[in-house]
């Protein structure tokens, strides 16, 4: 008894190798991409308050509605906006690659990597593609 | 493969958070319902990009909008309540301020989805 507690003093303050943690490592695409799914989902909450915002201020009428829409046709509305599209495709995107985790696909080193450039590659086009289609809407080009 | 439970916890069938497979299940599911409903609204927020009152509330009054937006505000909030909890499980340590920190998660989410609900509906009949 007395030499077991004598044993957990000592290793615990030993100065024992520890396993590396996340600064040792370089960062690498597959690490990167699985902490940009969370930032983006956290992003997305706030994304969904303020289009729950938006949908008060369409019920509080066209005053309120008006201003709501000043704000987001506004520079600094126009790039959160921008940042809100990005942050809801590459979640999409992303999303759809862990379901596919989920049933058992895509473990593979090569095959994470490329879902993982595709997610990406997809969720920039698909954010340049909706901005495009708005400006065309509000008659840009 | 060896089996490192405890006899208790194999007689439980449960790992270290009680339970997981219910959260885990409803994350994919609103997840999968998630992506025609997510596609459908940019869609309809594009085509209506400068639009005014009168046209937006036209749009948000129809049936099928309404219907649509009520399972998407449901879906949406049900789905970042679970992720918000995921997040705060995996980096808050002190069991009083997870337990504070998960109940104002669920209850932003509660409150925004009922704040969308009332307003699509006063939108729908009222406007």
């Amino acid at each position: 008894m007395q030499r077991s507690t004598e044993l957990d003093r000592r290793m615990s303050t030993a100065n024992r190798p520890l396993s590396p943690h996340l600064q040792i490592y370089k960062p690498q695409l597959t690490s990167t991409l699985s902490i940009l799914h969370r930032f983006t989902g956290l992003g997305l909450m706030l994304g969904a308050a303020v289009l729950v915002a938006w949908l008060i201020a369409a019920a509080m009428g066209a005053r309120a509605f008006d201003c709501a829409q000043t704000v987001a046709g506004s520079w600094y509305g126009r790039t959160l906006l921008f940042a809100w599209a990005f942050a809801l495709f590459y979640h999409l995107a992303n999303g759809i690659r862990h379901l596919f985790w989920d049933a058992g696909i895509g473990f593979e080193l090569k095959t994470a990597y490329a879902s993982g450039w595709t997610a990406l590659i997809v969720a920039l086009l698909l954010t340049l593609g909706t901005f495009s289609a708005g400006y065309w809407y509000l008659g840009a080009f | 493969m060896i089996d490192h439970r405890t006899a208790l916890a194999r007689a439980r069938g449960q790992g270290a958070a009680k339970e997981g497979l219910r959260h885990w299940w409803a994350q994919r599911v609103t997840a999968l319902l998630l992506i025609p409903f997510v596609v459908w609204f940019v869609i309809g927020l594009v085509v209506h990009t400068g639009a005014d009152h009168a046209a937006v509330t036209d749009w948000l009054s129809e049936p099928v909008t309404y219907g649509l937006m009520l399972v998407l505000l449901g879906a949406v909030f049900w789905h970042a309540a679970l992720g918000l909890q995921v997040v705060i499980d995996d980096y808050v340590d002190t069991e009083w301020r997870r337990l504070v920190l998960t109940l104002l998660a669920k209850l932003a989410c509660l409150g925004l989805f009922v704040a969308g609900y009332i307003s699509l509906t006063i939108i729908a009949f009222a406007g």
